[in-house]
């Protein structure tokens, strides 16, 4: 079944610029409605391999794979799947490898679905516990520099670093289908 | 034949090292405890890149540098509870099935770092079959040193993933212990590629 592909929003489109301009080589994720635009064009994209994982903490051994190999890769992953990466975290921490990771946030905003509350409100924490510096874009005029910076902090500097995108950049989600 | 129930079975410290001294250039990760022992043991190299945490993390580490170097062959080699944990990385490392990445998991049917209990390897779960359900066609067991060939042949000739099973003994030879600084052993890696510091 396909889905119609409508334009993606401005600063979803910034997402990716930022990591191709970047040369990131590898892009390692766990779906989500505010990674499509990335995963789209990462899967479309013949210098990226694109990743589809089974659960997140893949990704944070696959990124550290490509580091040792040469090359940059980021990962991309909802609130939820922090939960899922907190011990494989430590490999981060234990070994130095710089590390980026976009969150797309739920919990936070309008949210439907009560059972993403718990994982959504301990993201932020459970990161800063782990030793990633969090930053976070709540607006879509601030995503492209707060990315960008992020970024620049991971492979320029060696850091550690999650940028959290904001529930309310990707609006209420709409459960009911006509 | 029972899951995995092999009478026959390899000495794990013999094959790991014939099966690396006949790829000297072929990047290896390991998973932590046992089998970075015997990797160690079979001889330090500059490309041997040493798990002591992450548990369930090799295959992965292990897909993202054969994506990242896939003119070089990149060998994993750990053991059966390590890989269990991350058991959905081959459905992950099925997805891409880069050339150049051979799975090797050495299996005692035990968690053997921590008072040889007995893992799902030897309580019915058939390792082979689940790396060719997830799409790791070229899967196989072996219990003996002279499969070490076959393994050896595919790393080198980088056509395509494999997933071996090597039936080991469950014991504990002496403890061989690689070094444990992680940024050493991540810097040294790097520096054998040609790569320089950020």
């Amino acid at each position: 079944m396909n889905h119609p592909v409508s334009k993606p929003p401005a600063w979803q489109e910034a997402v990716f610029n930022v990591l191709k301009a970047g040369g990131v080589k590898q892009i390692a994720y766990v779906p989500d409605a505010g990674h499509s635009h990335a995963i789209r064009s990462a899967i479309a994209d013949p210098e990226i391999e694109d990743v589809v994982l089974t659960t997140e903490e893949e990704g944070v051994a696959l990124v550290s794979g490509a580091w040792l190999g040469g090359q940059r890769a980021v990962l991309l992953m909802q609130s939820s799947g922090v939960g899922n990466c907190v011990n494989m975290f430590s490999l981060l921490q234990a070994a130095d490898f710089p590390f980026f990771t976009l969150v797309t946030m739920r919990g936070e905003y309008a949210e439907f679905n009560g059972w993403q509350g718990p994982m959504g409100k301990a993201t932020q924490a459970a990161l800063e516990l782990m030793g990633i510096h969090v930053l976070r874009a709540a607006h879509p005029d601030e995503v492209e520099e707060i990315v960008s910076a992020g970024f620049d902090a991971a492979f320029e500097g060696g850091d550690k670093v999650a940028v959290l995108l904001g529930q309310s950049l990707i609006g209420r989600k709409k459960w009911e289908r006509n | 034949m029972g899951t995995n129930v092999s009478s026959k079975r390899a000495d794990r410290r013999e094959f790991v090292s014939r099966l690396l001294a006949a790829v000297p250039d072929a990047l290896v990760v390991t998973g932590l405890g046992s089998a970075s022992y015997d990797v160690f043991a079979a001889g330090d190299r500059d490309t041997n890149y040493y798990l002591w945490g992450a548990m369930g993390g090799s295959t992965s580490l292990g897909l993202g540098l054969a994506l990242a170097q896939p003119d070089k062959a990149v060998v994993v080699i750990t053991g059966d509870g390590e890989q269990l944990m991350g058991i959905g990385s081959l459905a992950t490392i099925a997805a891409k099935l880069p050339r150049n990445l051979t799975i090797v998991v050495l299996d005692n049917g035990h968690f053997g770092e921590t008072g040889m209990q007995r893992s799902h390897s030897s309580l019915g779960s058939d390792l082979v079959a689940v790396a060719k359900g997830f799409g790791i066609a070229d899967a196989f067991s072996t219990d003996s040193p002279d499969g070490c060939a076959d393994i050896a042949r595919r790393i080198k000739a980088r056509q395509g993933t494999a997933f071996a099973q090597v039936f080991i003994e469950a014991n504990e030879p002496p403890r061989a212990l690689p070094p444990r600084d992680g940024p050493f052993i991540k810097n040294r890696f790097r520096a054998a590629l040609g790569l320089k510091p950020f």
